[in-house]
């Protein structure tokens, strides 16, 4: 790991708002180049949110994401498809186009990116394939894949492209403890193997102790803390303890707040 | 009272405003749909061939079938009330200008164009609905491909190519299906019904009716992938889209008929 480069990925002060409810309160988060950084919280914490933000599928309201040198909220579409083209992303429902079969699915960044041929495409996909172990799959549909099966074809697109960042969201959610366990391998074999920069985001603790550099705590729109496996275990921070130890959290009701809630007209 | 009419007034206010929302975001997608077909190429952003060919299998040579069964239908029932009509004034044998004129003009093009709405506007937002909401769209975007490059241009320029050809067809057909009635009724054979109805029509007639039908064109596809795009809350989403898409190209095209026909009769 090189502390001294740049960070890949930088986020400053980043606001996000549904309507006028926030999702997320100032972030700072930043990625340095051969890091596996987890993104962890419960549901609702904002980091699909901070995930979106840093792909640019949404643009931010107030403050930046910078990634691979570019700034996503003010750069022109040309340029962020460029960025586009240097980073892969597994969707959490796979997000493979239905219409194709999971050969051509793969196959797909290559055709609208290069001009290789046909048969230089087929192999390269089909590598791909091999590598997340679906070798000879290429021809089924989406519709004829199991859920793990769906994840791991969406990784080999997302990788087929060989790109230097790897975003995953929730490669583990609804998947059996020995699948999610193939895939947090699969994910260490990327970095090792082709040093890739990858961002995964997880509910799922043990995923993330096994897979993590460093791991980012989010809790409702706040970034708790930002540590290696052992600091995040040892941290003292009730919310993270919490989430670790699987504690309902302790909510508490503002009599004020909770009666304008359920008697304002448009709250 | 006063507070019920300013709720009326505030919501005739969001419906006006979400309203010109939705037209500006069609018109974009329109333009954006344009500016890849002409300048994609150079950007690193090509329109496929492959794309736009499959696509006019599906909203044309796919069609053919039922447009000329429909036309043919069209055609028939018109000589039959033109001829019933018409023999009041003992005026008959004017049912070949009748039918070749209304045919060209209006009704070849209507039917075509409310046939495509059917099949296509309803799948294009179907298509793209379904897309946007299992991340697919998402998913085209974080890979690069732009989705309006990828999904809608290849709509747009083969429902550009193959409405007029499927309404050239169509005012065949229809034609043929009021000689199949006409002639007998008329003492003339198939033959000389079709020569007269040649005879009789301009190429101006022709054009008004292909003019039309690239203006039909525009309106089912913008407003299929418009109401695509926009979808959300999941299958139930995609299934009111579909709905909509089929409603509003619907009721776009008989306005833009009328008003497209009060301007070139005048």
């Amino acid at each position: 790991m090189n502390e001294s480069a740049s960070p890949l990925i930088e986020v400053v002060g980043l606001e996000a708002f549904y309507g006028r409810r926030r999702i997320l309160h100032g972030v700072d988060f930043s990625v340095n180049r051969g890091e596996i950084r987890v993104i962890m919280g419960g549901s609702g914490s904002g980091k699909s949110t901070l995930l979106r933000h840093i792909i640019g599928l949404q643009r931010p309201v107030s403050g930046t994401v910078n990634i691979l040198g570019v700034d996503v909220g003010r750069s022109d579409a040309q340029a962020l498809l460029a960025v586009r083209r240097r980073l892969g992303v597994s969707f959490q429902g796979g997000a493979l186009i239905t219409s194709m079969s999971v050969g051509d699915n793969v196959a797909l960044p290559l055709r609208e990116h290069t001009q290789l041929d046909e048969t230089t495409i087929r192999i390269m996909s089909r590598l791909k394939l091999e590598f997340v172990n679906l070798g000879g799959f290429h021809d089924l549909m989406p519709s004829q894949l199991s859920g793990g099966m769906i994840k791991r074809a969406a990784l080999a697109r997302a990788i087929v492209m060989d790109p230097e960042l790897l975003f995953f969201d929730e490669p583990s959610a609804g998947l059996d403890p020995v699948v999610s366990a193939e895939l947090d391998e699969l994910i260490l074999r990327l970095r090792d193997a082709l040093r890739m920069t990858i961002v995964v985001v997880t509910h799922e603790l043990e995923s993330a102790f096994r897979i993590a550099d460093r791991i980012t705590v989010l809790d409702q729109g706040d970034v708790l803390t930002t540590g290696t496996v052992a600091e995040v275990r040892a941290s003292e921070n009730e919310r993270i303890q919490d989430l670790l130890n699987r504690r309902p959290r302790s909510v508490e009701v503002d009599v004020d707040e909770y009666l304008r809630r359920l008697t304002e007209e448009d709250a | 009272m006063i507070a019920t009419g300013l709720h009326l007034l505030n919501r005739l206010g969001r419906r006006t405003v979400m309203a010109v929302d939705a037209v500006g975001y069609a018109a974009g997608l329109l333009g954006e749909a344009m500016l890849f077909t002409l300048t994609g190429r150079r950007r690193g952003q090509p329109v496929r061939l492959t794309a736009v060919v499959e696509q006019m299998r599906q909203v044309g040579v796919d069609a053919i079938p039922i447009v000329l069964l429909l036309s043919l239908t069209v055609g028939l029932m018109l000589a039959i009330q033109f001829i019933a009509t018409l023999s009041e004034f003992g005026a008959q044998s004017q049912v070949v200008l009748a039918v070749a004129k209304s045919v060209t003009r209006e009704f070849g093009v209507l039917i075509t164009g409310i046939l495509v709405a059917g099949r296509s506007g309803s799948a294009f937002a179907a298509r793209i609905g379904s897309m946007s909401v299992s991340q697919e769209v998402d998913a085209l975007g974080v890979m690069g491909i732009d989705p309006v490059r990828y999904l809608v241009a290849p709509a747009l320029i083969a429902m550009l190519v193959m409405l007029p050809v499927l309404t050239i067809l169509a005012d065949a057909s229809a034609i043929l299906g009021a000689a199949l009635y006409s002639a007998p009724m008329l003492d003339m054979s198939v033959q000389t019904y079709l020569t007269q109805t040649l005879a009789q029509l301009t190429p101006r007639d022709v054009y008004e009716g292909l003019a039309k039908s690239v203006v039909f064109a525009l309106l089912i596809t913008v407003i299929g992938v418009a109401t695509g795009f926009s979808v959300t809350g999941g299958a139930e989403g995609v299934g009111r889209a579909t709905t909509r898409a089929v409603v509003l190209s619907i009721t776009a095209l008989i306005v833009a008929d009328m008003v497209f026909s009060f301007f070139l009769n005048r």
